[in-house]
């Protein structure tokens, strides 16, 4: 089906895994928020690497090593044109949006909070945007306070702006796009008050990397965050961006090879420079090189092209599911990504999972690692779908026919 | 849906998710436990009363789950009430069994019965929890812990 001149069938083409069949259903994969999948051109990438120059980086002059360490390197440039970073520096290669978040807690933190300094975390924050926070709190005394989110799943910004200048708060913590309720927040506005505090502002953007054309430069964001797995990449490896007058002058993340000029027991530890300051130790290279394959992919299909198609699924999916009357969305934000959170009266999630896997269609259920929002809705988990641009209205029908049978089932 | 999942939502138990057996708390009793399945948020709160000769007397739960969970919680109350602690604690073991894999009820002997009904959740991993958390918070209970997760 061709929808504004998307050609999803030729996109489906490109994923391996979507002629795959489970349960005897065809998969309708819907756990992107979770993990997206692979195209051919990644999987290739990595299979070219491990199968003709697997070496470790930065660190030989034979050929397998310059070609591993000039194809890791170049995702580094990709990665800082698909965000519009100013600077290469800027990109710190890292776990995964959870290893970025620590980065920023521990370095940044552990520099900058001292006692009565406070941390603003949103309560629709994933807990990897949550924890690292907590712990750095206890460690220096600050205190990390919740900005409330509304009915319909939006940061209150009432609140916010009392929050900020009631207290000395140093840091603003906020997700770009919500991974359980598909909220995208105001990141520019909520940053240029922050600024206006002089407080940082830390986003989140593991949900919206892979969604939209993101600029962090446009957004004015301190810190950005996010993962390859999210964004057709492989698991293992992320990004940390920071404002290179942040990066500057922090204390190093951990310590090892990599990360230093020399190391010397007489004449002491000379550091290397910034992003590698930061990248201690053998990253994950085929990882690294798989990312810029992935870059490469959805910038050949377009950012644009992608958030407004995805657009397409959610309305469509949206007024599919709102029409069976059982069905209540959770995260109703009038500005939101592709991502629809719902519980259905008298069923427990995790048996509209099983009965919608059974019919081949992957959904996740639970609290999606963001329990406070699962608390400020009262409900102890919920069913969520979210597409990529390679689904289609048709898993959409289906995914809706499957929820109807869970009705059956258990009324 | 297919042959698997139908064995496990057989309409036993979707019966006893609709109307739970002894859904109530019990303010006097002589054992007590809160069970907690962290991975999929079940609670749920046990209580039993236990008299002098080692009989389950009355056997109570209230709680929040999916469907495997209430419904076993609901299935296990009915099976144990009446029964002493060593034939509950032995209904335990081999439930627990049959939840892993390493029971058969269809050819190993065992005392199950209708319990067996459950037997297919050792096809699904993420659902063996669901399943066995009343039995565990049952277990706990009889050995005078207030708590258990399946964690
Ligand atoms: C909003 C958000 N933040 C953080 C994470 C954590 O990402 P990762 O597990 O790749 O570190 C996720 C994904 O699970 C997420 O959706």
């Amino acid at each position: 089906m061709k929808t504004n001149g998307f050609d999803v069938e030729r996109i489906r083409a490109d994923f391996p895994v979507l002629e795959r069949m489970v349960n005897g259903h065809p998969l309708a994969y819907m756990d992107n928020g979770a993990s997206a999948q692979m195209p051919r051109a990644v999987i290739e990438t990595g299979t070219e690497y491990r199968s003709r120059y697997h070496a470790n980086i930065h660190r030989g002059v034979h050929t397998l090593s310059q070609e591993a360490t000039e194809a890791y390197e170049a995702t580094r440039e990709l990665v800082r044109a698909f965000i519009g970073a100013a600077d290469q520096r800027e990109v710190v290669f890292t776990g995964g949006t959870t290893d970025s978040l620590n980065l920023v807690a521990q370095c940044w933190g552990n520099t900058h909070l001292k006692p009565g300094d406070v941390v603003l975390v949103s309560e629709m924050e994933h807990h990897a945007n949550i924890v690292p926070w907590d712990l750095v709190c206890r460690r220096t005394g600050a205190r990390m306070v919740k900005i409330p989110i509304t009915d319909s799943g939006e940061v209150d910004q009432d609140a916010y702006a009392m929050l900020l200048a009631a207290d000395s708060v140093k840091a603003v913590c906020i997700t770009h796009v919500s991974n359980a309720l598909g909220t995208v927040n105001p990141v520019r506005h909520m940053a240029d008050l922050a600024h206006a505090h002089g407080a940082v502002v830390v986003v989140d953007g593991a949900q919206a990397v892979p969604h939209a054309a993101v600029d962090v430069q446009a957004l004015d964001a301190d810190f950005y965050a996010f993962s390859a797995h999210k964004m057709c990449g492989p698991t293992g490896i992320g990004v940390l961006y920071g404002k290179m007058e942040h990066l500057k002058g922090l204390p190093p993340y951990r310590g090892g090879g990599d990360m230093i000029l020399s190391v010397s027991f007489d004449s002491g530890i000379r550091y290397n420079a910034i992003p590698h300051y930061f990248e201690a130790g053998t990253p994950p290279i085929e990882q690294g090189i798989q990312l810029g394959a992935a870059i490469r992919y959805l910038t050949a299909i377009g950012m644009d092209r992608i958030a407004a198609y995805e657009q397409e699924l959610l309305a469509y999916a949206t007024e599919k599911l709102l029409a069976i009357p059982q069905v209540r969305l959770v995260g109703t934000a009038p500005h939101k990504a592709a991502v629809i959170s719902f519980v259905i009266d008298g069923v427990h999630p995790h048996d509209v999972g099983t009965v919608l896997d059974d019919l081949g269609i992957a959904v996740r259920t639970g609290h999606h690692c963001a329990q406070p929002v699962m608390e400020r809705f009262g409900v102890p988990a919920t069913t969520r779908a979210s597409f990529a641009f390679y689904n289609t209205r048709a898993e959409i029908d289906r995914l809706a026919d499957g929820v109807r049978e869970v009705i059956r089932l258990f009324q | 849906m297919n042959a698997r999942t139908k064995q496990l939502y057989q309409e036993l138990v979707l019966d006893h998710n609709r109307n739970p057996r002894n859904y109530r708390s019990m303010e006097v009793h002589s054992h007590h436990a809160h069970g907690h399945n962290p991975l999929c948020g079940d609670r749920l709160e046990l209580f039993l009363k236990v008299d002098a000769d080692g009989l389950v007397a009355d056997v109570s739960f209230i709680g929040d789950g999916c469907a495997i969970s209430k419904a076993s919680a609901s299935m296990m109350t009915a099976a144990v009430k009446g029964k002493t602690v060593a034939d509950a604690e032995t209904l335990f073991q081999e439930f627990h069994a049959m939840s892993m894999g390493t029971l058969d009820p269809e050819s190993a002997p065992n005392h199950l019965g209708k319990l067996a009904v459950f037997a297919g959740v050792r096809d699904l991993p993420a659902r063996v929890k669901c399943a066995t958390l009343a039995w565990h918070t049952l277990d706990a209970a009889l050995h005078g812990h207030e708590q258990t997760s399946t964690e």
